[in-house]
Formats: C-alpha cells, structure tokens, sequence
C-alpha cells in the first residue's frame, strides 16, 4: 500500500503543508479498495485484526459520536471502544474531532459505522498518516524506494525466536504488500486511461480551434485567446512558478452562450481556473472544475452552442502529442477506378497520368498524404477515443499503427482550407511518387465511421463481443458454435464487422486458420470472407499476416477450405501491399493451380467434379483481384495461368466467366496477354460473351476486346466473329455507363480499321448511336463516345454528308467544348479536328462559335488536351477569317508557351497550329513577342519532319512580315 | 487407400482354404447381407474390419458368442485410434455402437459403426450424432443434457463470479441457432435442419466422429495391414 500511495495517488501538489488527496477517479478507486480491504479484514483474518498498532491511526473525523453504538462506551462527546489492549487503552479513541485506532478489527468497524461517510473517514485517515505502515508494524517497515530488506529481516526474525506477535506482523506485512500490489494493478488501469498533454497538443488544438472561432452564427467559438503572449523555450506559457505544478498555459475563451471561461491547460488537462480579477494581473489558480482531458471535451461540457456548432462543422479534431517517431505519412493514391473503367490509360498512358483530372468537388484533394494532423468526421466520436489513442500510441513504437492510418486518411472537404500550404506541397511530391509506380492502389481509404460512444452502440455489438470471447476461451466445440451463430449477424453491416475487429476477433479468426482443426477454419474463413468486404477490415487482416495463412491453405486437400481461402484472398487484395504479399508467398502459382480443372467440359458434372469446378472460381476471382498489380499479372503469366483462363473462358456459367474475363481484361494492359488472348483463339469467346444476359460480363468483354483491339489483326478477328453487331447493339440500349464507355471504347478502336467502319459500324448505323451517346450525361460516356467518333469519321464514306445529316449534331459537339472534364474536351477536340477536315462542316462549327470555345481552353497545362487542341486550332483556321479571330480571342500567346512542354506530340500539333496562324500578321507579332523564334529555332532542327517543316513555315511567315514592314518603313 | 483393399478381392476370392480364414469371409457376407445391405463399406473392407476386429478381441474365436469389445477395450480403441479423448462422448459412443445394449459391441456392431464412421452418408451421420448427443435417449437434445455436453468447453476465467454462466450462455445461443420450432430442446427435426443449413454442426456438441486425418490413418492401416497378413 506504501507504493502506491507515494508513488500512484495523486496528492495535491500545488497546496502546502500536508497533501491532500484529490478527488480524482483514481484515487477514489484506490480508496475505495482500501476500504473493501480493510472491511472484510476481521472476517478474513481474525487473529490479525486483533493485532494492535505500534502508534494508533490518529485523524480528524467528521464522524459524530452519535453514530457509535453497541460495543463502544459513549461519555459525552467521548467514546471509547469496549475492547482494550493489554495495557487498557480502548483500541478506539474518539475525542472531540479526534479520532484514534489501534487495530484493524476497529477499523473494520469504523467503517461499517461510518455508512457513506467511509469514504471521508479513509481519505482523512490516509491523508493525516501518509504511511501508515510505519505506524502499525513499526518504522522497520516504513516504504523504501526500490528492494524492501523488511521481509527478509521479518523472516530471519520469526526463525530466531517464536515470539507469535511476529509472526503476526509478518502476516499483516504480507496482506499489505499483497493489497500494494493489488492497488498498484488497479491504479495502473486507471493511468493507462489517463491523457497527458503536452505544450505542442494544446497548442496545436488552440490553433486549430482558432480557425473556427469568430464573429458569426457558425463559427464555435465568439474568441479563444492565450492569457500571455510569451512563449517559453519549452512551448509553455506558465510562468515558471507554475509550471513546476505541469501548467501550461491559461486560456480566456468566450463561447457564444456563456461569459468568459478561464481555462488552465496543465499536463493532467484541462479545467477552470479562478480567473483573473480586474485590473489585477494575477490569475486565481485554484482549480475550480473537473479536469477534462482536452479542450475540445471542455467545451463540449460547457457550451451547448459550440456542440452545436461543432456538429455542424462535421468533423471534431483532435491532436496528438507530435513525436518524431508517430509522424507518418501516408500515401493513398486517389485513383479509384476498382473493377470500373479506364480507358484512356490504355493506349496513351503516360499522358493521362500526368494530366490526370482534378478531384471532383467534394472530394478530399490533399488525400494523398496527410502528416500526424489527424481529423476525424461526426461530432459524437473522438476525443473520448483520443484519449484512449493518445496513450496507445505513446506506448506502441510502431509507427504506422493501424488506427492511425485510418485517422490520417478521414478529412472532410472542409478540412482542406486547414491545411498549410507546407504540407500541400509534400502531398504534392508524393503524388508524383506514387503515381510513378505502374500499379494504382484501388482501395480507398474508407473514413472510420462507427461511433465510440457506447450508449450509441447497437445490441449486435455486444453480442458480437460476447461471441469472440468464447471463440478465445472456448475449446474446438464452442468454437464452433460461436462461429456459426457470429454467422447469423448481418456481417455485411459495418457495425458488426467493427465489432468484432474492434474486441480482438481478427486475431481470433486469424490464429484458428492455423490450427489443425477443419472445422474451425472452415467456420472461420466464412466469417472472414464476409466482413473481408470491408476496406478496414482488409487491412487488419493484412496486417495480421492473414494472407499468408489463406494462401498456405489453398493447399489444403479439403475442397471446401480451398474454395473459402481463395474467396476472401479474392476480398482481401484489393490493394496493392496485399497483392503484393499473396505473390511474395507464392499465392499466385497456387491460385493459378486452382484453375487447373478437368471436369470443365462435363455436361453432367459428379458433387465432387462440380466442387473441382468451384475451386476454379474461386482461384479465378482471387485471380481478378490480384491482377491489378503489373507484377501479379507478369507472375500469373509465368505461372502458365494463360491457357487455363482461356479453358475457362469456354464455360457457359456467367459466376466462372465474369472473374475470368475479369482477370483478362485486367491483365490485356500487357502486350504479351494481348498477343496471348489472340493467339489463344479467345476472341471468340470474347465476342460470344458481348451477348450475355449480365452486363457486367459485357462490360469485361468489351473492355477487354476494346485493350485488344489496339492491334489490327485483332480488330479484324472481333469483325470475323461478328463482334462488331453485339457491340453496336449494346450502344443503343443500354443505360449502364460503365457498360457504354466500355462499349464505346470497344468500337474506338475497332473503327481504326477502316474495314470495319465502312463494312459494318456506318451500316449498322453505328456512328449515329455514337452521337447520341454524347448527350449522356457521364463524362466517361461522353469522352469514349466523341474517341470513337474520331476514327469513324476518318474511316467512314461521305463522312462529311453524314455528319451533316445528324441534326443539331454539329451545335451538340461543339457545346461540349463547354465541359469542365478534361478528358471529354481532349475527345472532342480531337472529334472537332476529324469534323473540320470537312469544308462544308467547319464553316457549320464556325457559325456556333468553335473558335471562341477552343480559346477559351487554350490556358491549360494538361498535355493531352493542349496537342488536341492545337490540332483542332489549326484545322479551324482553314476557314474564313478564324485565324484573326483566334488572334482577337487570345488563344496565340498560350499557344506558344506549349512548346516549352516536354511531350513531342504537343510540340507537332501546336507548331503545326502555330504556322496556319502565323498566316495573319497580328498573329506574328503577338507570337514573336512571346519569344517564339527561339523555340521554334529549336525545333527546326527536329527529326521529326512534320514539326521540322511547320516550325520552319512559322518562323518563315514571321520574318516575312518583319521584311516587309522594314521594307515599309525604310522603303 | 481404397484401391489397395479393391485389389485385394482376388485374393479374398481363393480364402476360404484356412478354417479361421473361411469363417471370417462367411461371416463378411453374412454381415453385408443382413446388416448393410446399400452398404457403403465394400465387401473387402469389411472383410478387413472384421479381421481387425478379432485381433482385438483374440478370444472371441474361441467362445464363438455374444463376446466382443466390452466398453474399456472400445473406448481405448477410439482414443487411440481416433483421437478421441471427452470420457462422456467416449461412453455415449459405445452406447451407439451398442445397438442391443449387451454393454459390448459385437463384430456386427462394429463393422455397422465402423462404415458409418468411414463411408456415412450425412443422413447416417446425423442420426449417428443425434443418438449420441441424445444423453438419455427420449428423443431430444435438452438444455440440461446441452449443458451437460458442454461443461468444459470454455475456459474457466478466475474473475468470473459464476463459471457457469459462459457455458449457460452458449446453450442458449446454440438453441437460438438449432431450435427452429422454439420448443426449448432439440429435436431429431431441429438438429437435421440446423445441420443441412450449417455442415459445421454436424458434431456441434463435441466430437465424435474421427476428423479426416485419423480416420484416413486408420484405413491406410487396417486395410493395408490385415491384407498384409
């Protein structure tokens, strides 16, 4: 008991003369222990209650002398205990307020006297004896720092002689070292509770609470202002007299529903002080409130506006202490194209990936990287659970916790006006970094949505709970009870899967995996596939080394494990560091094995051959996950997995072909899977599966024929095979947008054979269907469908008079130059240049305004859109006087800065644009003021001779006109 | 496994030259016709059991009776050979084997047990696992013979004040997920449904079945071994 009451209460530090013992949580559990101790003593060990004191207990009571009873002898306000030592003093003593107690049987009756005051009585007794070891056994045992020799002695002693009062007193020195212990483990919870703060996180959330703070309805605060402008070295604003007490610094906020607060912001938290009194500049520091461990829970408390206002904000924050050691950061590429589409980074790659669209709106910009500041949405959860981080995170060394990542990656958009231009500017180097890598990281980070306050819980989750503990404590049979009733919850609901992420359960489920135990693992993995939907959740079990076990399993000779293992492998590598672990375990030859099948063909396949048939499957759709990564696909290559998938192609199950065609169209971004499917005779099917009754299947097919059909002799198989009919069919009569980009895709690149074009796509009336897909809504409609008009156009027969002939087709196009989505405006620049290869058309385009639109566009740095604009500038000057009008609309001066970018197919267009413009001499002026001449010097000398040749034309046209006007001038 | 003891029908086919060796191929065909008529132990195998059988019990040859394993000699032979080790599923095994209740399980018995640990379809399984589950034979599984079963299925946690309250517990979730007609107990019914719904469930109330290793092991022996012979 000695320990902890020096080392663990906490006395009051900042009053002098004898501590007191705070009413703090800790101590009133420390108390409260003591009591239940020392009440149930005489019961427990009677002899030793018996035992008396070497100097009596002695404090000042608040107890009445009323309130003693039977067994004590009451003369005034005197009593006395009926039991005496053997010299006759009364074990208990009480005069006036004094009280004195000799034993612990007298104690133990104290206590059940004193009802509701006990906890007074122990706190005043523990206060007036701070070790009152010393005082019942004698100042031998008095509490030492560090080894404690009293037993040691106490034990030689008892051997020497067989005096029973030491033996006694060995017992009761025992009893106390064990309650010490006792105290100690509790109070040691209690601590692990508790917050420190530091300097740096109650500034960082005075500055953050700053930013939200102001005149106005929505702000939280009215203001929020430091008592002292100066800071010390240490970050504290204390003076130094009080800093000894841990004081930081002391706050005057003034919420918008009470008077001013005055806040001390100390090391054990935060709470009210005396505040200051008018012209005095002294502060009362005497606490007044109970400590809240930050000021965020503070204010919470106090002013319902700012809790309203908070709400309102949608997102609470918090801060954590900055050590070196937890600042991380954390890359997420923002990329979410999933099992969805892209196209346009099949072909043109590289200039997609640097002129990649800005974040819609909404969405979080500087998600890529978030150092330590932390955010985190709903105004309920937080800083409850921030306490609770806090501590973790000072205890775990590892950096990149888990939690963490979660908490970096949650902002909201609001946040992003926080942020500093500094860490912008990190953010933006790693996302050039991240964007280096060939493989994207599909998985977004999902905010962490569920809430921590336990009142809000559902019922499930408690149950949830119940069910992992018996899975920890259960043997094989409970086990497996568990598992099957954890299966009757709605896994699917993120609470559940929290819940059992959130008590241990992963672990769990994870550790059963590598028992010996069929049925276990089997209960397990059902789990694990179902809640594995879930993005955090497939984290931890990375984390957890899960994918490792599963992908040992796909060993198993058990069919159904099998299957189990590679379904949630499939759930789980849906992002890159989990892909990348199945393939550095040897994952990707055994999943490929999966697919080896021979019951394939069978009409009437036996149980176990059609278990054979669902092992491929579920290798298939581990497959489709897995081969996002470049190196996964290379892997499955290598692993033979390219005719098995073109075996598996022939099935006539949509559940087998949908993952395998999946897995195809994923990996058709590689040129040896290309020349393979080709080679493999696969396009037929591919082009067979275009019919399915599931669109998504479709969808694959299409998008796989569209990644194919980059090479002719495949375009001319999708026509041989009749592909080209199924495809133009779906154009008309399908609403699912990524059906109709992959669609549309499809048909871009098949028109680039002109056969194809003028055989079948203009008689099936195909580049009418295109057009119309312009007026879908969808961005990605839009931009495939204006590609894959560029090639018909091209290609087509009379494509001019067809174009003429799609009424209102000509306005349509050219208001899309009025799309805020760079990939469509690339597109149809790009269709506007085919259109204006038409006399007739281009004086069409003219009429609606083309020139003033492409202008407008001209200020960007986006490589793709800038070589397609040029391309459609200088096919626009060909009519009329549009080559003044882009001069009048200011598109040449940014114009001419193209040609400092690095991409050689920008250089082309815009010289190329730059010599048709040059036709006009204001155009040559304003060119030459912007330096053109040395740049286009440079690119005479090009090997690439059309640049060469339009870099020549255009300085030629300058120096013309230059000629010309000194001829002028000096005759 | 099943290959070496489908090859070993040729030889079977020339036994009946020993006295000891005819009688154990007479009795095979007695006990295929009478007992496991659709029987899913083919003849040979069971032609081995029957062998394995009398080398556990050697008298049994001599005194030609009702004799077999009485219930230390069994429970010894599924802890050895199958694993098992929980005493009451031990006994309630027996008990199953046991079919006329003589207190000793009889070569018929045996083979009849034997196929249904082995080649059991999931229906035989079921009834298998219910008769042994079914502590005092009256047709339901209740929550006493439920808590019964489950005892020691948890760890015992020092800081709980009533040790049995996990185990309470558990039984109510396992009726909550087995008792469709909500009667309290378990019906053959309940437990058929809750099995073809959830196959885990099969042996939901401890083992008592040979897990696929020991039983792999255990053919891999008798009908190699006997053949051996």
């Amino acid at each position: 008991m000695g320990v902890t009451l020096t080392r663990a209460a906490q006395w009051t530090s900042a009053g002098s003369g004898p501590g007191t013992l705070e009413i703090t949580p800790l101590n009133e559990s420390l108390l409260n222990e003591i009591i239940k101790f020392t009440e149930g003593f005489h019961y427990r060990h009677p002899q030793e209650a018996a035992f008396v004191f070497r100097e009596p207990l002695e404090w000042k009571t608040r107890l009445d002398y009323s309130v003693f009873e039977s067994g004590y002898e009451i003369s005034g306000t005197t009593v006395q205990s009926e039991d005496k030592d053997k010299d006759g003093q009364p074990l208990l003593l009480l005069t006036a307020s004094t009280i004195r107690v000799c034993s612990f049987g007298e104690l133990s009756r104290l206590l059940s006297v004193a009802t509701e005051k006990k906890l007074k009585e122990a706190q005043a007794c523990l206060e007036a004896n701070r070790d009152p070891i010393v005082k019942i056994l004698g100042p031998g045992y008095g509490t030492v720092e560090g080894e404690d020799m009293s037993m040691l002695r106490l034990l030689e002693k008892v051997k020497k002689d067989d005096d029973p009062e030491t033996e006694i007193k060995m017992k009761i020195s025992l009893l106390l070292q064990q309650l010490d212990m006792q105290l100690l483990n509790s109070s040691l919870k209690h601590i692990s509770r508790e917050v420190r703060l530091t300097p740096t996180s109650v500034k960082n959330e005075v500055d953050l609470l700053k930013h939200f703070s102001g005149k106005g309805e929505d702000t939280v605060l009215e203001s929020l202002e430091y008592t002292s402008d100066y800071e010390f070295s240490n970050g504290c604003r204390a003076p130094p007299w009080r800093q000894v007490h841990g004081e930081i610094c002391y706050l005057i906020v003034k919420p918008h529903d009470t008077n001013p607060l005055f806040i001390t912001c100390s090391t054990a938290g935060v709470f009210l002080n005396g505040g200051r009194e008018k012209e005095k500049d002294d502060i009362e520091y005497e606490r007044k409130s109970d400590i809240y461990k930050d000021l965020v829970t503070f204010l919470r408390e106090r002013s319902p506006k700012f809790l309203e206002n908070m709400a309102k904000q949608e997102y609470t924050f918090f801060e954590e202490p900055v050590h070196e050691k937890q600042q991380h950061l954390e890359i997420v590429d923002t990329e979410d194209s999933g099992q969805s589409q892209k196209f346009y980074d099949c072909s043109e790659k590289n200039v997609f990936e640097k002129m990649k669209s800005p974040p819609v709106k909404g969405k979080p910009i500087d998600k890529k990287l978030e150092p330590s500041l932390k955010w985190k949405d709903t105004g309920l959860a937080g800083s409850q659970d921030a306490a609770k981080k806090d501590i973790k995170e000072e205890k775990e060394v590892r950096p990149i916790s888990h939690e963490l990542k979660k908490k970096a990656s949650i902002i909201s958009s609001g946040s992003v006006k926080a942020q500093s231009a500094a860490k912008r500017k990190v953010s933006e180097k790693s996302e050039e970094a991240s964007e280096s890598s060939s493989e994207s990281e599909e998985d977004e980070e999902q905010p962490e949505r569920h809430q921590e306050g336990n009142t809000d819980l559902p019922s499930e989750y408690w149950q949830i709970q119940k069910l992992v503990k018996y899975l920890k404590g259960g043997n094989q049979t409970a086990t497996v009870i568990a598992l099957c009733s954890m299966r009757d919850f709605n896994l699917a609901q993120e609470t559940c899967q929290l819940a059992i992420r959130d008590v241990g359960g992963l672990e769990v489920l994870i550790n059963l995996l590598d028992t010996e135990d069929v049925k276990c693992k089997i209960g397990s993995l059902k789990i694990l596939k179902e809640i594995s939907q879930n993005s955090q959740i497939r984290r931890t079990i990375a984390d957890l080394g899960g994918l490792q076990i599963m992908v040992k399993i796909l060993d198993s000779p058990d069919k159904d494990l099998k299957c189990l293992a590679a379904e949630t492998i499939a759930n789980v590598a849906k992002f890159k560091r989990a892909r990348r672990t199945v393939r550095q375990h040897g994952g990707i030859t055994r999943l490929v094995g999966l697919l080896d099948c021979v019951s394939m063909g069978l009409a009437n396949p036996t149980p176990s051959q059609a278990k054979d048939i669902e092992i491929a499957r579920c290798g298939a759709l581990a497959l489709w996950s897995c081969s996002k990564s470049t190196k996964n696909k290379e892997a499955i290559r290598k692993a033979g997995g390219i005719p098995l998938l073109a075996q598996l192609l022939k099935s006539p199950h949509v559940s087998m072909l949908t993952p395998v065609v999946g897995t195809l169209q994923e990996c058709a971004s590689e040129p040896s899977y290309r020349l393979a499917i080709k080679t493999e005779r696969m396009i037929e099917n591919l082009v067979k599966n275009l019919s399915s009754e599931n669109q998504e299947l479709q969808m694959h097919c299409a998008s796989a024929i569209f990644k194919c059909a980059e090479d002719e002799e495949t375009r001319d198989l999708v026509r041989q095979h009749g592909g080209l009919q199924p495809l133009a069919t779906l154009l008309s009569n399908s609403e699912n947008k990524e059906l109709l980009a992959a669609v549309t895709g499809a048909i871009w690149k098949c028109a680039i054979s002109r056969e194809n074009v003028t055989k079948i796509i203009d008689r099936l009336d195909g580049v009418r269907l295109l057009w119309s897909l312009l007026k879908n809504p969808h961005p990605d409609v839009q931009a495939s469908a204006a590609w894959a008009i560029c090639p018909c156009i091209e290609n087509a027969k009379d494509a001019g008079e067809m174009v003429r002939s799609f009424v209102g087709g000509l306005e349509l196009i050219v208001n899309l130059l009025k799309s805020e989505h760079k990939e469509v405006l690339a597109s149809v620049c790009a269709a506007i240049t085919n259109i204006a290869k038409d006399e007739e058309n281009l004086a069409v385009i003219t009429d609606h305004g083309v020139v003033p639109l492409l202008s407008r566009l001209a200020n960007t740095n986006n490589d793709k859109l800038r070589r397609h604009l040029a391309e459609a500038v200088s096919r626009c000057c060909m009519w009329g006087s549009n080559r003044i009008a882009f001069g009048e609309t200011k598109a040449v001066a940014p114009l001419v800065h193209y040609l400092k970018s690095d991409d050689t197919a920008v250089h082309r267009a815009t010289a190329q644009a730059l010599y048709q413009l040059s036709e006009d001499p204001n155009n040559c002026i304003t060119m030459h003021e912007n330096g053109v001449v040395k740049l286009l010097l440079g690119m005479v000398g090009s090997t690439d001779e059309i640049l060469q040749e339009a870099a020549a034309g255009c300085i030629a046209n300058i120096r013309r006109l230059a000629l010309a006007t000194e001829k002028a001038k000096y005759g | 496994m099943l290959n070496t003891c489908v090859n070993t029908s040729p030889a079977t086919r020339s036994w009946p030259r020993g006295r000891g060796r005819g009688r154990v191929a007479f009795l095979g065909q007695a006990v295929t016709r009478a007992a496991l008529c659709p029987c899913a132990v083919r003849r040979p195998e069971v032609e081995c059991l029957i062998r394995l059988f009398h080398t556990l019990v050697p008298e049994a040859g001599e005194r030609r009776g009702a004799t077999g394993l009485d219930r230390n000699a069994f429970r010894s032979v599924l802890h050895l050979t199958f694993g098992m080790t929980d005493d009451m599923i031990m006994d309630r095994v027996f008990r199953a084997f046991d079919k006329d209740n003589d207190s000793c399980v009889s070569v018929k018995e045996w083979v009849e047990g034997l196929s249904i640990f082995l080649r059991g379809t999931l229906e035989e399984k079921m009834k298998y696992c219910f008769e042994v589950y079914d502590l005092n034979g009256d047709g339901y599984i209740s929550r006493e013979e439920m808590f019964h079963m489950l005892k020691n299925s948890l760890l015992k946690q020092p800081t709980e004040e009533d040790p049995d309250e996990g185990i309470k517990d558990l039984v109510e979730i396992t009726l909550k997920k087995m008792d469709y007609d909500h009667d309290g107990k378990l019906s053959y019914a309940d437990f058929e449904k809750a099995v073809r719904d959830e196959n885990l469930l099969l042996e939901a109330f401890g083992p008592c079945l040979p897990d696929i290793k020991s039983s792999m092991a255990f053919e891999m022996q008798a009908f190699q071994e006997t053949h051996d012979l």
